[in-house]
């Protein structure tokens, strides 16, 4: 009997240490630890030496095409049924249009596009998304170039990386197929969504928070603004949802909370880092995104692209950022094409002067003591 | 000669014939008792008799419906599929009603109803409970230690999942039922109101709790330290100091130059725990409906110090211009 026990605890143990060795994501030293606050407040990046050398390298940026040759010639005119690249010079369009092949369908090539018989010919639906998706790029690095993607900027690839479909859209959640009738119904959580870093948070968070481009500014706010309850405050649901999408960001970014707030008071502007300002921007640039270029595009999407609710794909932050807290480790993809600076569609808005050079964004250069 | 030296116990006392202790008034004891080898290593060879007698029947039968009904919907969320529910056990979880339903006695069972059934036959389980523990106490003539003990970590129970809802308005506030999306809840919880670690009674709650295991660790290493002196005898030591108190006594005595009596360690645990719950219940009931925003209550009371800024100002830029950015409302 008591040799049984004794070989049985033994094998219980041993079995459970095996398990927690081999199954957990464990994190090897060394330790790459990056502090971003002020002593004493725990405010520091944290990952392995191993995991920076991967994620960077994950995250090259191509190398830009070749500089086209000048020409006085535009595309608008040279070409048929041009209508966002215009004013672009012969040769810098056909430059663009080799770049986004490698950007977007470095397998399928042209044919992805364009009917090779009739280039000008409008019947493949992804022609039609590709000429949303230019001005859309156009729109980030004009329209957002101060408040989120300063001097870096976007191009295809900061999303497709080589694949027609980028890796990391989102559709609505439609939730776990259940029951009914009486059944409690789960309040929109409680499934180990990946979107919510596999928590037990709402897991529909981001289509609450970032396809809607009308969403009252307030609504992840939860927090009071005053020490004693004045009225009554939002409930911890709201809460949760909150957290849901901040873990979302936190992933989508590879940094932690720290890395905008600090978390002894998370809503406190005063104390948080200026990335934070860049993130709120960051919010709303995403619902921009998805409610003026591909909500839109819900007719033009064949079925099998879209959501199981029918919905469009949608990007989130980990669209672009892909686990980095600057996109392609913070290149400035814009400089080697500034068609894609600023809209080309009307004569006045292509100055073939670009690219202008404004002030990069503010760097926060970290003084922890 | 065998010592308490092992993880273990290395002595187990097997009677010959069982054990039934002194007579009491109400005396139905359930079940044939027997020796276990397993429940020998840990504790009393011998299992059973149980008392049980209508409280604690109708306790068990009340946490047994509360049980069913939160398994039940847990299992059902899954679409009844067995293996689902065993591989998704620890995210799922009995909701709270919706905030829209407020105080509402009983919501359709799907939008929280069921949440609030399993909440009163959990409450009437614990309490039932409590009050069998109380009653055991009395026949056996003990004090009423063990059953008030416990009535402060069922205030701490009561407050989360009763008092507060009532006085905040809604049951929405209460905890859900489940493994993650409790913690997620408590996670919640303090994010909402700015921080618990700022309130004061959850700092009290931490102490007590931390303290209570290092009360636990410091006298059972002690008393096993001393039991080759007859130190196992601590209630016997008391009143009659033997060699293992005076060994004990002098051991805490040279290295921290204090000490606890044989029977003051056990006031000092018993309070450790007792107020752990307490004044944890109390932090819980003062958020949000006295206190909205711990951090900004330690600013405003002095609690809270502030740092050096690293950075350049940064403000809200919802308060500088709300309307001219796109992706958003004002």
């Amino acid at each position: 009997m008591k040799t049984f026990f004794t070989v049985l605890g033994a094998s219980i143990a041993f079995f459970l240490t095996v398990a927690m060795v081999g199954l957990t994501d464990w994190d090897r030293p060394p330790l790459a630890v990056h502090q971003n606050g002020f002593r004493g407040t725990a405010m520091a990046q944290v990952h392995t030496r191993e995991g920076v050398e991967e994620t960077k390298a994950a995250n090259l940026a191509p190398a830009p095409a070749d500089p086209a040759e000048p020409g006085e010639e535009l595309a608008g005119t040279t070409y048929e049924n041009v209508q966002v690249l215009k004013n672009v010079s012969v040769n810098e369009f056909n430059r663009l249009m080799a770049s986004m092949t490698e950007w977007v369908s470095p397998e399928q090539g042209c044919t992805y596009c364009h009917n090779t018989e009739n280039m000008a010919d409008d019947s493949l639906y992804q022609k039609k998304v590709a000429r949303r998706m230019l001005q859309m790029t156009q729109h980030i690095n004009s329209s957002w170039k101060d408040n989120h993607v300063g001097g870096a900027g976007v191009t295809c690839y900061t999303c497709h990386r080589g694949q027609p479909v980028p890796a990391n859209i989102w559709f609505t959640q439609p939730g776990p197929n259940r029951p009914g009738g009486f059944i409690a119904r789960n309040n929109g959580q409680n499934m180990a969504a990946p979107s919510v870093g596999l928590a037990s948070l709402p897991y529909d968070t981001l289509t609450e928070y970032l396809a809607d481009k009308n969403i009252d500014n307030n609504a992840i706010r939860v927090n009071a603004t005053t020490a004693l309850p004045t009225t009554k405050g939002k409930p911890i649901q709201d809460a949760e949802k909150t957290y849901g999408l901040m873990i979302h960001m936190s992933e989508g970014l590879g940094v932690n909370c720290t890395f905008c707030h600090n978390t002894r008071a998370i809503s406190n502007w005063s104390q948080s880092t200026p990335q934070r300002t860049t993130a709120w921007h960051g919010i709303r640039m995403v619902r921009d995104i998805n409610g003026n270029y591909l909500e839109p595009l819900l007719s033009t999407f064949p079925p099998n692209r879209l959501g199981a609710l029918g919905d469009v794909p949608k990007v989130n932050c980990t669209t672009c950022h892909n686990g980095v807290s600057k996109p392609l480790n913070g290149a400035h993809v814009i400089d080697a094409y500034p068609e894609l600076a600023k809209s080309t569609e009307t004569a006045s808005a292509a100055d073939p002067k670009a690219p202008e050079t404004t002030a990069p964004m503010q760097q926060p250069v970290p003084a922890p003591q | 000669m065998a010592y308490y030296q092992n993880i273990f116990s290395e002595v187990q006392v097997r009677p010959i014939s069982p054990d039934l202790g002194i007579p009491v008034d109400s005396n139905k004891r359930w079940g044939t008792p027997f020796n276990s080898y397993l429940f020998g290593l840990i504790g009393n060879a011998q299992v059973g008799p149980i008392y049980i007698g209508y409280l604690g029947a109708l306790s068990f039968a009340c946490g047994l419906i509360a049980f069913e009904i939160i398994g039940l919907n847990m299992w059902a969320s899954v679409n009844w599929d067995p293996i689902q529910f065993v591989r998704q056990l620890p995210w799922l979880a009995l909701e709270p009603p919706r905030p829209q339903y407020g105080l509402r006695v009983l919501p359709p069972l799907a939008e929280g109803g069921w949440w609030l059934i399993a909440g009163f036959f959990l409450t009437a389980s614990v309490l039932l409970w409590w009050l069998r523990l109380f009653r055991r106490a009395k026949a056996l003539g003990l004090g009423y230690h063990v059953p008030w003990a416990f009535a402060s970590a069922i205030w701490l129970f009561l407050v989360l999942g009763f008092i507060r809802p009532v006085l905040m308005g809604s049951w929405s506030e209460a905890v859900p039922f489940g493994i993650f999306p409790h913690l997620d809840w408590t996670a919640a919880f303090s994010l909402r109101y700015g921080n618990l670690f700022y309130n004061p009674f959850h700092m009290l709650s931490i102490v007590f709790l931390y303290g209570s295991t290092l009360l636990f660790a410091m006298h059972g290493g002690t008393i096993l330290a001393v039991s080759r002196f007859g130190g196992e005898r601590e209630i016997d030591q008391i009143v009659d100091r033997g060699t293992a108190t005076e060994r004990a006594a002098l051991f805490w005595r040279w290295t921290m130059g204090f000490n606890a009596t044989m029977e003051s360690v056990h006031r000092w645990a018993w309070w450790f725990a007792v107020l752990t719950t307490l004044t944890g219940g109390i932090g819980i009931l003062l958020t949000g409906t006295v206190v909205d925003n711990w951090y900004l209550w330690a600013v405003k009371h002095g609690v809270a110090p502030s740092y050096p800024q690293v950075y350049p100002p940064v403000i809200d830029p919802l308060s500088v211009s709300p309307t001219t950015i796109p992706g958003g409302a004002p």
